[in-house]
């Protein structure tokens, strides 16, 4: 059938991803040999507007690339800043480092639970977006928003604001919390673990297309001596940087490890390994490299749903997410009974000449900073990694192998599943710090 | 509008942005249902995938121009909505990557891309006001959720929104905090700061950074000079303050500019 042997599928702009992209897959006698997901969110130049800056406005200037995950780029730039100026070894109190993971928490159930309900569920539930959805699943709709609103309760109250929150400062808070201003989280906490548990149930249930990939995952692994009391083991605000090839490395080693290209048809610079190979970070490979971290109840939580790692199959990245959503308030509940307030809301972190390097995990994966800082404390180079630059290339790859399985599919619904195999990895186009405007073949 | 058969419709578009503002919309988690059955989201790519074709009732722009495209594409936009309302900084001042208008934009270019051939950009990042007329302007970076349902509120009952136009300074009185300048010598940018946010810095202690841009009458090189004798703040810092998320605010961008003159 020549309809399966030569054919272009064209996605000029992709719904249900944060930020602009396109996607262009070719096919010719009955072969891919072109898979491009095109990024055309306009450039913004943020490593070369701080240039120049002073070192304490990272924090506030990065969160504006992403208004989905802006405590990501408020932690990772605070992590590279403060290794530099204090030295890696040394810690703000436990009672800051408390705060910074639970804050964390907030964006993870915030951005987890949007990207389940509002910006994925649809696609296999057969809805064009969560507002149709919402007239035949009200009650799920409305649970999903609640279970957001849990999240974004934690980042009102120890960052003053949802997106971007105000109260983040390099070694520590602008204002530290009380006990009883966490405690009155507790009660809407307790409930949204169990949501979180039930939804974790609900999308392991779904559909999955079959496409098994073998990807290198990459993500971060903490020190358990590293963790604040209350913390349990499971990556999000720090650690080392590991391979499902076994790559075990510091942080500030990874300028040696990774680096990104630029390709013309992508406005996004594309991360690779220094061997050349694709990598994946994100849900899928913090949760195949660090499941033995999870909690035990949690790990019998996702065998009982049939997630087990390694994840290769990139449509089960949903049932990581819940079962990460359900990780997030748990933890959450775990550091508010064991929050110890911070005498200062903050330490002194005093500019330091020198390169510092940070990362931490943000929802949709290893988001790397690094800044060069004059002795005065003036900025003289940051380079700054996001996690859909990384993904880019495994993106592309999962699309050819999924296109050249499933070509006896009618156009519209192929389509439909390219777009529904790019949204498995939540892609963040928006955060790309790298992201620049490209003439788009429109064909 | 009112007065047409049928609901409103709604289209909400992103030009440079970080997703912020129209995520605040997704955020309005207790409206978010009650508005969706109010007006009919008929372009809204960051929630579906369904795609109605204009006019628009009422188009929501996020975001700044950068690029030749964008700078043709609000023409469009603005030629399909009978009212057009633009969210939060990037929209209305050009937000952060308008660091880029005190600056080289080919030297920018060529320090993040190592193609810089690839990229097409403009030298400048604009308010969607320098390209079309807008009918009415909401602040912040990012947006207010409840600023945001009040404009969607009034416009489909056919009134006037009540958004203010004071200082934070007003906003911070009325909530009784303390002066975190007065009393703890902390810079803050509230006196000629838009209202609109609750005054939510000086509430954590911290001084306003201006994220809702200048407020309708504002006399900043008072507030420099005054954090100069004061404080001791002085170049750079005191053209940084200005030069954020609203650094071509014409009131911050001539504060700025000033500031950077007076030390050359």
């Amino acid at each position: 059938m020549s309809h399966t042997h030569d054919r272009t599928i064209s996605v000029e702009a992709l719904a249900r991803v944060e930020g602009e992209g396109a996607m262009h897959v070719e096919v010719t006698d009955g072969r891919v040999d072109n898979v491009q997901l095109r990024i055309y969110e306009p450039p913004r130049f943020f490593e070369a507007m701080l240039r120049g800056r002073c070192y304490l406005e990272p924090v506030d200037i990065t969160a504006r690339i992403c208004g989905i995950c802006p405590v990501a780029y408020q932690l990772s730039a605070t992590n590279a800043l403060e290794a530099l100026c204090l030295g890696s070894d040394h810690r703000p109190p436990a009672g800051i480092r408390q705060l910074r993971r639970l804050l964390y928490c907030g964006e993870w159930i915030e951005s987890h639970v949007l990207h389940i309900f509002l910006l994925h569920a649809p696609d296999f539930l057969g809805y064009a977006g969560a507002i149709e959805m919402a007239a035949d699943h009200r009650e799920l709709v409305e649970m999903a928003l609640r279970l957001r609103k849990a999240g974004n309760q934690i980042l009102e109250v120890i960052g003053g604001r949802a997106i971007h929150p105000i109260n983040v400062r390099l070694g520590g808070f602008h204002r530290a919390p009380t006990r009883a201003e966490l405690t009155s989280l507790v009660g809407e906490l307790e409930w949204g673990r169990e949501a979180a548990i039930e939804t974790t149930r609900l999308v392991a249930g779904f559909d999955f297309p079959a496409l098994e990939q073998e990807h290198t995952f990459v993500a971060l692994r903490p020190e358990p001596d590293t963790l604040p009391p209350g913390a349990t083991g499971y990556p999000i605000d720090g650690g080392r940087v590991v391979s499902s090839t076994g790559l075990d490395i510091a942080v500030e080693e990874w300028p040696e490890h990774f680096h990104e290209e630029h390709v013309a048809h992508s406005t996004a610079l594309h991360g690779r390994l220094r061997d050349g190979g694709n990598y994946l970070v994100g849900p899928a490979a913090r949760f195949s490299l660090n499941a033995d971290r999870l909690p035990d109840d949690l790990r019998a939580l996702a065998e009982e749903v049939g997630c087990t790692p390694p994840v290769t199959n990139p449509f089960r990245s949903i049932v990581v997410r819940a079962l990460e959503t359900v990780y997030a308030f748990d933890e959450a509940l775990r550091l508010i009974a064991a929050y110890e307030p911070p005498t200062r809301p903050a330490i002194d972190v005093p500019p330091t000449a020198g390169t510092g390097h940070g990362a931490t995990e943000a929802p949709r994966g290893i988001l790397y900073h690094r800044y060069t800082l004059a002795a005065d404390g003036r900025i003289t180079d940051a380079t700054i990694v996001p996690p859909t630059s990384q993904n880019q290339p495994a993106i592309e790859e999962d699309l050819a192998g999924f296109v050249q399985a499933h070509l006896d599919l009618p156009d519209d619904e192929l389509q439909w599943q390219c777009e529904q195999a790019i949204r498995n990895y939540d892609p963040c186009i928006s955060c790309s710090t790298h992201f620049l405007d490209l003439t788009v073949d429109r064909r | 509008m009112n007065d047409r058969i049928g609901r409103p419709k709604v289209a909400v578009f992103k030009f440079a942005s970080c997703d912020g503002c129209q995520l605040s919309l997704l955020s309005a988690e207790d409206e978010l249902l009650a508005i969706a059955g109010e007006i009919e989201i008929a372009y809204f790519l960051e929630a579906t995938r369904d795609v109605v074709d204009g006019p628009y009732d009422l188009a929501l722009v996020e975001g700044s121009i950068t690029t030749p495209s964008d700078a043709e594409r609000i023409h469009e936009v603005r030629r399909q909505s009978t009212t057009l309302i633009t969210i939060g900084a990037c929209a209305t001042a050009g937000g952060i990557q308008a660091l880029r208008n005190f600056g080289d934009v080919d030297e920018f270019r060529s320090l993040v891309y190592a193609h810089p051939e690839f990229v097409e950009t403009l030298g400048d990042s604009t308010a969607i006001a320098e390209h079309v007329p807008v009918d009415l302007e909401l602040r912040g970076c990012p947006i207010e959720t409840g600023q945001l349902v009040e404009v969607i509120n009034a416009i489909l009952a056919g009134r006037k929104p009540v958004t203010p136009t004071s200082s934070v300074c007003t906003e911070c009185k009325l909530a009784g905090n303390v002066c975190v300048t007065v009393a703890h010598g902390t810079p803050c940018l509230g006196p000629v700061t838009q209202a609109g946010c609750g005054a939510r810095c000086p509430a954590f202690l911290r001084g306003c950074y201006g994220c809702f841009g200048p407020a309708e009458t504002t006399n900043t090189p008072s507030l420099a000079g005054w954090l100069t004798e004061h404080l001791g703040i002085d170049h750079p810092e005191l053209a940084h303050l200005f030069r954020t998320f609203n650094a071509d605010a014409p009131a911050f961008r001539s504060e700025s500019r000033r500031q950077e003159a007076a030390r050359r």
